[in-house]
């Protein structure tokens, strides 16, 4: 019997994003369809950059757990457009990142390429990432790039953690 | 793994036919398919030299954070490099997946731009080559947004806004350490000097360029000038950085013609392959 698109969604929902287990890949927004093609489930699923290491073990988790879930053929699809942005993940999954310590995108604040970076160094305007410890206001890029390509490294100037800061796509 | 690795095979081409790859045909050359290969190995050839030059850097870096950052941009490079390459192997129609086209080709078939396989000297020379890069891929990218084919445009996109961060890093920190100390401002109009004769090539069109620019699937690479130097004159102004006037420059890697400094970057990228023929993990 086939499980329907929805059960699917609800199976999909308990994989955890590898590399930040506290959200699950349909949180960040990556799963972009379920679908039943004659007898083979169908996943589409689009990749947060083009270079992420953790793409093929998403694959491999989505896979898993259907097959745990008793589906035998699946096919996962790659779809690159629309291109995935920060702003489809979920607002409740933006609290569990700042809990996990990861300060979540902001939207609107995506890099515009060099014409915007060079006005926010002409105006001393900088982006202001509140600190997911302590949430003060005070901090600073440290690199616009972290752990990972997603990510920004800052540090906070009143606690002095330093943390991740999701970047916006 | 082979118990005995094949390591005196000498031609990657003999090594893709044994394991029975690239056998149909090859593609006419000045056929429409022909041009659309070998613009999308331009494009995955730069991002994948460039990718594998700054992943040199890992390990080596003035700081951790440059460090990672540095890691960081070389697989947004690669990543992008398996989307350009994955389809012109598709396009290629021989059966040649994008790990196949950047381990079993040799030198002479690479089309990347000499600019990219410069090596890295120091850390100022490796930030000055990515900014004089980045300043051409954004505006790149966005004209290939509009490709006529949708493939190219998708991938565009994509690699787009990964550009759009390289680009904003690599220009504040050729600003930061330009308008630096005497050491780094001397350092970077030395990387300046030394890579300026590399830059032409970027925007040098021949008759593929010509042709795919015809059909609407790829740019006039001389329609992306204007953009490039109203970033480069821009950001070398605020890095106090003298703007090189000669307009010479080498040609010859989009053809396949490369420096010497191609072969030693493959021979680093590629043993495993050839050592191994067909090794997976």
């Amino acid at each position: 019997m086939q499980p329907d698109t929805e059960t699917v969604w609800r199976w999909l929902a308990e994989v955890p994003d590898p590399e930040i287990p506290v959200i699950s890949i349909t949180e960040l927004g990556i799963v972009r369809d379920v679908d039943w093609q004659d007898d083979t489930l169908v996943v589409t699923v689009t990749p947060t950059y083009s270079g992420c290491p953790a793409t093929s073990v998403i694959n491999l988790e989505i896979e898993q757990k259907l097959r745990e879930k008793g589906v035998d053929k699946i096919e996962l699809k790659r779809q690159l457009s629309p291109p995935w942005s920060t702003d489809w993940i979920a607002d409740e999954a933006k609290e569990k990142l700042r809990a996990y310590g990861i300060a979540p995108p902001i939207e609107g604040t995506g890099a515009a390429g060099v014409v915007a970076g060079r006005v926010r160094r002409l105006t001393g305007e900088r982006l202001t990432v509140p600190c997911p410890r302590c949430g003060s206001p005070d901090t600073r890029l440290v690199s616009q790039y972290g752990s990972t390509p997603c990510k920004a490294a800052y540090q906070c100037n009143a606690c002095l953690e330093p943390f991740d800061y999701f970047k916006c796509i | 793994m082979p118990s005995l690795p094949d390591i005196m095979t000498p031609d990657a081409e003999t090594l893709a036919k044994a394991q029975g790859k690239g056998r149909a045909a090859p593609l006419e050359a000045g056929s429409p398919e022909h041009d659309l290969f070998t613009g999308l190995t331009r494009l995955g050839d730069n991002t994948l030299i460039l990718g594998h030059r700054v992943s040199e850097w890992c390990g080596h870096a003035p700081v951790l954070e440059e460090d990672i950052a540095l890691a960081n941009m070389a697989l947004d490079l690669i990543g992008q490099t398996q989307l350009w390459l994955g389809l012109a192997g598709e396009i290629e129609g021989r059966g040649r997946s994008a790990d196949d086209l950047a381990f079993l080709r040799d030198a002479w078939h690479f089309h990347n731009v000499l600019l990219v396989e410069r090596p890295n000297r120091d850390f100022g020379h490796t930030l000055m080559r990515q900014f004089l890069f980045d300043a051409w891929h954004q505006p790149m990218l966005r004209a290939l947004e509009d490709s006529a084919d949708d493939r190219i445009g998708e991938i565009a996109l994509k690699a787009g806004k990964e550009v759009a961060y390289h680009l904003e890093r690599s220009a504040d920190l050729v600003i930061r350490l330009g308008d630096g100390t005497d050491e780094s401002h001397a350092r970077m109009q030395d990387a300046l000097e030394r890579l300026w004769p590399y830059v032409g090539e970027m925007f040098h069109v021949d008759e593929v360029d010509v042709r795919l620019a015809h059909e609407g699937l790829m740019p006039d690479p001389a329609s992306l000038r204007p953009a490039w130097d109203a970033t480069v004159t821009e950001i070398l102004a605020e890095a106090t950085l003298i703007r090189p006037e000669g307009e010479f420059f080498h040609k010859g890697g989009k053809q396949g013609r490369h420096t010497e400094h191609l072969g030693h970057l493959l021979a680093a990228m590629q043993w495993l392959q050839r050592a191994y023929p067909g090794a997976k993990w």
